[in-house]
Parts: structure tokens; C-alpha cells; sequence
């Protein structure tokens, strides 16, 4: 009987194993290995920062990819949540600040990003295609102004300061290592949720009603409801990444939240490609790459320009973004393979 | 083969994050970071900030103790959250250990908070002048040459309510720090002399619609007192205009500046007359000013004038120049035979003595302005009056100084 469990669990291993695949073996390899090799600023400004906005994108790739709709307001949910840690927990700004422990403070805020994240949804689930942007770029453009002009909540202009990452288990979790596991953690959970979600019976309803509502409707299903969860769910990581953003930066101000943050993100999106939910991670590190060095290639003037022109390149030679890039040069890869050797 | 593939593009994808930290700096070199707005509404004002540091480093011939400068340059949108992103790019990649900047207010107070988790590194500001980058709460190793917002008012509230006869002023400014340091600055004084500011209002940082705080401004007020900067300045005034304002204007120290003053169209007939006050003047005759604004034309794109970004950046990169050189351009003990030679310096610049105090904030002469139209058609900021050697504390003790309350949105008030 033991024995015929082990058996069985060494075959469950195995199957594990072989549908995680050798690609996700070597990239989280690499992943965990990468702070042995990388400096501080490595680490946290390019290495964190990109899981941080690749997590934004993943939220922006499950509703658009999966679900069809295009949001402009993933940031303006990782800011609800990230003045919700500022403002639950401690700052030092002399506003608010409760100072509820991050155990307490993490949740909420995860919980109040994904109920803001399913009110946008509820209002914005009526509307399609391009009015869905419009409709999401006006939250995100309302909230903005409002956390720039509201003092008693937001602290306006100036927003909240001197928030500090938590230090448990003996660790402070803004050092640069641990902060980097943290956001791989995240991202992989996400990553991993994503994936698994959208091979899930939720999964393939939220696509089929992507393909055609219609008839999805027709068949009984409860189209709204469907979408709305996606975005409960969307809301979920882009509030992680607010958590994270916000411990990053160890500040939020309306400016973390700002249209440009917005584009970003979807540009993000856009730029890794929203087919598969590994796009938005590859988008993060190019664009955060590009935003950081950029201004060493060309200086000061004419950095930003630079920065649009490889965007206008990716999207014009492969409009499925760099994943549509890796899907053309594959074929070609494979051929190569089918040849025998020198 | 399928496996070979994919560990080559880890293998590329790897070296390609790693590669550019092993970039080292060479021994004869020193480097100094530069933060300065080179992107969003401040484009412009940073670019000239630019300008004046890189006129400071022209000076020393682009070298000081015998070692080259390197200037690495960072970049930021005004927001303070781009301003510390840039900030650490150049510290904890680019390895400076000298870092100028940034241009704006709530900026500097992020600089100066981020300055704290850097012990080793020397922070000296650019432009920034909001208060409470070094009055309150400030860091040891934060440098403030160039004065703040409110020692930039300095004698405007006097001259508005006795020798212009303002008694009721509205006020318009930007919705952060450094304006509110710059309201506070100017009612400090109007508010003694016996003046009223009815009404305030805030907008902002790159408002395009100033209709409805056109129309919040009470009727029968003598004056407007403006300090908005940039591009906002320039669109609050075309509007003001438009809409049939007459009320004279008082100005703050940005909004009156070059990058305004140059802006093209009937906004000339509106700006001329506008008392002013900051840290420079445009008709200044001392000679070490003249030869300043010589110095500065070479720089390309330069304005017929340097604005005041300009003027501060030269200040605060002279100061970071002449403290480098006092030390041999030695930074490998922590920077900290650089800050005490800094904190002892005292130096002549194009305008008056610049000396610091206990918070290492500058003491300096402040000029007293009005815009006139220049020989060649171009407006500028005539030079009425120095107020000689202000300190951050207006020449009002500190502990009666310090009861006035943080700056905000609401203090002062005299309604």
C-alpha cells in the first residue's frame, strides 16, 4: 500500500516536473541565481522594480488578453493599495498613519485594491474595445487629480513619505536581496496563478466570452459577473504590486500614479506582448532597462526620444510585441535543429 | 539541442543585466552626479540649470585638484518619486559620490530624506527651495548654496504694501512646497506691514485651464500675486489676459524669470512693471555678475540672461567645485573632509557673499526687481534694490521663527 503511494507520488513528481517544462526550470534557475551575479542596484532598481511592473502588466495582460478589455487603470489600483499601506501603517508625513502592523496593513490593502479593481470593472464591463480605455483612462486620470488635490485623505501634491519596508523573521525586507525574493516570490505566485487560471473552467469561459459574448450568453453563462471577477482578480496583483511599489519606493505621491505611470504600464504590456502572461515581465525589463539607461547612450536631451523610437521598433517588427518576436525566430530555431551537425 | 538553445538565451539575457555594473571609474577622474528636470513642465528650467553647472565646470576648465570631471546626468520629471529613482541610478550605479541636484521643491525634501540612507555620499541641492529641505529635520550631509523660497521674497511684501500701495492682494501659486515656501515668504512681510491676502490659490503643477481660478479671484483686489513657473506661468497669464484681468502682478521668483520673460507674444504688455524678488537680477552692474552672464552665453542654447536655475545650479556647482578642491579631490573617506570644508565655505559669487549656516542653508544677498523692456526689446528684471546678506530665518530670531509653523497651504493667513 506505502509502496503504491510512492510509486504514485514519484509519477506526480515527474509529471510536475515535466509540465513545468525545461523553460521555466532554466528561467526560475536563473531568476534565483541572478542575485549572485548582480550589485545591489541590479537587484533591486532594475531586477525588483521590473517584477514590480511586470506584475502591473500581468494584471493589464489577464484582462486584456484573457478577457479582451484594455485597462488604463491597473496603476491606479496598485496606488489605492499603496496609499492604503501609507496610510494604515506608519509614515512620516504627520497625516494619518495608523500604524497597524504589516500583517494587517497588507491585506486590507490587497482586499481594498481588488474591491476598487471590481467597482472599475462593474462600471467599465458595459462599454468595449476603445470606450473600455477611455472609460478606464478617466478613473485613472480622476484619481490622480483627486489624490493631487485632496489633503485629508492623500496628502496631496506632496503625497506620503518615510513608509518602511517590514523587518521580520531577523530580516529587513528592503535590503536588497530579500526585497528581490520577495518580488520574484510575488511575481512567480502571480505568474504562476495567471497560467494556471487561464487553463482553469473560469479561464476558458472569461476567453470564450472574450471571442464572442454573445452566444455565451446565449448558453446561460453570466457575462458580467465572469468579467468582474477577472478584474477582482487582476486587482489582486496590480494590489501586490502596489504593496511592493510602495515599499520600493518608500513613498507614493500622485505622481506614482499619473497618466505617464499608466501609459507606462500598458506600454509594458504592449511591448512584451499579451499572449502569453511571461509578455508583461519581458516588457517590464525592457522598458525599465530603457528608462534607466537610455539617458547614459544618448544624454540628457534626446533620451526619450530614443526610448519611443525602440517601442515604434518592437511594435513595428512584430506587432504581438517580443513574444511575437521569439514566435517567429522559432521556427527558424527548430529548422536549424532538424539539421544534422557539422 | 532544444535545451542548448534556451540556456544560450538565459546565458545572453544574463550577461547583458550583469555587464554594465563592472564598468569601473578611472583613478584621474572624478566623478559628480548632475540632477536636474531634463523631462517634463521643468523641461526648460532644467536644461538652464544644466547650463549654469556646466558654465561653473567651464570655469575650472573641466578640471579641479588635477583630476578630469565627469559629469553624470540624471533625470527627472519634477516628481519626487523620479527625482529619488534618479538619484540612486547615479549613486549606487553610476558610483558618485558627489551628487548636484534637483531643480525643484518637493523634490529636494526627497533628496534630503534619500541623503540620510547615504552617509557617505555628498548631497549638494541644485535649485530646490522649499523650507523644509534643510529647516526641518534636515540631513547631515545636504548642501544648500543657493537660498530658499521665502529668503527669495525678501523685501518684495514690504515694497508692494509701502512703496506700490497694495493693500489687498490675491495670491495663485502651484500646489507644492516650494511655492508655498514662496507665498510664505512674501506675506511673511505684507501681512506686518499691515496688508491683506483675501484669498489663495492653489493649482496644480501643469494646470492648462486656469478658468476657474481666474474667476475665484475677489473683485477689488489691488494686485495679484503670482508664483507659478514654466509653462504654467506663461498659460495662466495668457488666460488672465484674455479674459480681461487688469489687476497688476506681483511676482514670485520663477514666474518672472528668463524662461518666462522670453516667451513670445502680448504677454510682454502684461509682464512690464511686475515687482519681483529673488536671487538674481538682470541689470546687475557688478562686474563679477557681467562676467557671469558672459560665461554663461557660451553655453549653447543659452538665454540672453541666465534665469535663475541657472544662476542656482552655478552657485551650488561652484561651491561642490571649490570644496573639492580645497580637499585635493579626495573623496575616499566618505566624503567626510569634503563636508567639512564645506560647511566652512564661504566664497564670492556673481551676486554677493554666500556663506552657510548651522543647517547648512545659504546666507546670501537677494535683489529686489521689476520688468522692464531691455535696449534690444527683450524684457527683463531691473534691478531696484539688494536686500544685503538674508538668512533662512529672515532676520527674525529663530526660536520666534520656528513658532510661525511649518509652511503649507494654509500658514500663513491674514485675511
Amino acid at each position: 500500500m506505502s509502496l503504491a503511494i510512492a510509486t504514485n507520488n514519484a509519477a506526480t513528481q515527474r509529471n510536475w516536473l515535466e509540465k513545468l517544462g525545461p523553460g521555466h526550470i532554466i528561467l526560475g534557475t536563473a531568476l534565483v541565481l541572478y542575485p549572485l551575479v548582480a550589485s545591489d542596484f541590479f537587484l533591486t532598481q532594475i531586477g525588483g522594480y521590473s517584477l514590480i511592473f511586470g506584475m502591473l502588466g500581468l494584471s493589464l495582460m489577464l484582462l486584456a488578453g484573457y478577457g479582451g478589455m484594455v485597462s488604463l487603470a491597473q496603476i491606479t489600483v496598485a496606488g489605492i493599495s499603496a496609499y492604503a499601506i501609507a496610510i494604515l501603517g506608519n509614515n512620516n508625513s504627520n497625516v494619518l498613519g495608523f500604524g497597524w502592523p504589516w500583517w494587517l496593513a497588507v491585506p486590507f490593502a490587497v482586499v481594498a485594491a481588488a474591491l476598487a479593481s471590481a467597482l472599475i470593472g462593474w462600471i467599465s464591463v458595459r462599454t468595449e474595445g476603445i470606450y473600455t480605455i477611455m472609460i478606464t483612462l478617466a478613473i485613472a486620470t480622476a484619481t490622480y487629480y483627486f489624490a493631487q488635490q485632496n489633503y485629508a485623505i492623500f496628502n496631496g501634491h506632496s503625497g506620503y513619505a518615510g513608509i518602511r519596508a517590514p523587518v521580520f523573521w531577523g530580516v529587513n525586507w528592503r535590503d536588497a536581496r530579500p526585497f528581490y525574493y520577495l518580488c520574484l516570490g510575488l511575481s512567480v505566485l502571480s505568474y504562476a496563478g495567471v497560467l494556471y487560471g487561464s487553463r482553469s473552467t473560469f479561464g476558458m469561459t472569461l476567453q470564450a466570452i472574450r471571442d464572442n459574448p454573445r452566444r455565451m450568453r446565449a448558453l446561460g453563462y453570466h457575462v458580467t459577473a465572469h468579467k468582474v471577477f477577472a478584474w477582482l482578480l487582476a486587482g489582486v496583483i496590480a494590489g501586490l504590486a502596489g504593496v511592493l511599489l510602495v515599499w520600493f519606493n518608500g513613498r507614493v505621491s500622485p505622481g506614482t500614479i499619473g497618466v505617464d505611470a499608466a501609459i507606462d504600464v500598458l506600454i509594458i504590456a504592449v511591448i512584451g506582448g499579451l499572449r502569453h502572461p511571461i509578455g508583461p515581465f519581458l516588457g517590464a525589463l525592457v522598458v525599465v532597462l530603457m528608462q534607466t539607461f537610455a539617458i547614459d547612450i544618448v544624454g540628457a536631451e534626446r533620451f526619450n526620444t530614443l526610448i519611443g523610437l525602440v517601442f515604434l521598433v518592437i511594435v513595428f517588427v512584430s506587432p504581438d510585441g517580443i513574444l511575437g518576436l521569439w514566435g517567429r525566430i522559432k521556427p527558424h530555431l527548430a529548422q536549424e535543429s532538424l539539421r544534422p551537425g557539422p | 539541442m532544444r535545451m542548448h538553445r534556451r540556456t544560450l538565451l538565459a546565458l545572453a539575457v544574463f550577461t547583458g543585466l550583469t555587464a554594465p555594473s563592472m564598468a569601473l571609474a578611472a583613478d584621474d577622474t572624478i566623478k559628480i552626479g548632475l540632477l536636474a528636470t531634463f523631462e517634463g513642465p521643468f523641461t526648460v528650467l532644467g536644461e538652464d540649470g544644466e547650463r549654469g553647472a556646466m558654465t561653473a565646470v567651464a570655469e575650472m576648465n573641466g578640471t579641479v585638484a588635477g583630476k578630469k570631471i565627469e559629469i553624470v546626468k540624471g533625470s527627472s520629471d519634477a516628481s519626487p518619486d523620479s527625482a529619488v529613482r534618479a538619484a540612486r541610478k547615479l549613486v549606487e550605479q553610476d558610483g558618485v559620490k558627489v551628487l548636484v541636484g534637483p531643480l525643484s521643491g518637493d523634490e529636494g525634501i526627497a533628496v534630503k530624506d534619500y541623503a540620510k540612507t547615504q552617509p557617505n555620499v555628498t548631497f549638494i541641492n541644485g535649485t530646490s527651495a522649499a523650507q523644509d529641505t534643510t529647516l526641518r529635520n534636515p540631513a547631515e550631509n545636504f548642501f544648500r548654496f543657493s537660498t530658499d523660497g521665502a529668503q527669495w521674497m525678501a523685501g518684495l511684501g514690504t515694497y508692494a504694501f509701502k512703496d506700490k500701495g497694495y493693500k489687498k492682494v490675491a495670491t495663485v501659486a502651484e500646489d507644492y512646497s516650494f511655492p508655498y515656501t514662496q507665498v510664505f515668504g512674501f506675506m511673511a512681510e505684507f501681512c506686518k506691514a499691515g496688508g491683506h491676502v483675501p484669498s489663495k490659490s492653489w493649482v496644480p503643477i501643469g494646470n492648462k485651464d486656469f478658468s476657474s481660478v481666474i474667476a475665484a479671484i475677489p473683485e477689488g483686489v489691488d494686485a495679484i500675486y503670482v508664483a507659478l513657473g514654466g509653462a504654467d506661468a506663461v498659460n495662466f497669464l495668457t488666460q488672465y489676459q484674455q479674459s480681461g484681468g487688469t489687476a497688476p502682478l506681483i511676482g514670485g521668483s520663477i514666474t518672472v524669470d528668463q524662461t518666462v520673460l522670453t516667451s513670445k507674444g502680448k504677454l510682454k504688455e502684461v509682464l512690464k512693471g511686475t515687482p519681483s524678488a529673488g536671487p538674481t537680477a538682470d541689470t546687475n552692474d557688478a562686474p563679477a555678475w557681467k562676467a557671469f552672464v558672459e560665461a554663461y552665453k557660451k553655453q549653447p542654447g543659452a538665454f540672453p540672461s541666465p534665469s535663475l536655475f541657472a544662476h542656482g545650479y552655478y552657485v551650488d556647482m561652484k561651491a561642490t567645485l571649490l570644496g573639492l578642491d580645497k580637499v585635493g579631490g579626495d573623496v575616499s573617506d566618505g566624503g567626510k573632509k569634503l563636508r567639512e570644508a564645506l560647511s566652512s565655505l564661504s566664497f564670492d559669487t556673481p551676486t554677493g557673499k554666500v556663506s552657510l549656516d548651522k543647517n547648512r542653508n545659504a546666507i546670501a544677498d537677494i535683489f529686489l526687481t521689476e520688468v522692464t523692456e531691455g535696449s534690444d526689446g527683450n524684457l527683463l528684471n531691473k534691478l531696484v534694490k539688494v536686500v544685503p546678506q538674508v538668512n533662512q530665518t529672515l532676520g527674525i530670531p529663530e526660536d520666534e521663527f520656528m513658532k510661525l509653523g511649518a509652511v503649507n497651504r494654509d500658514n500663513p493667513s491674514c485675511p
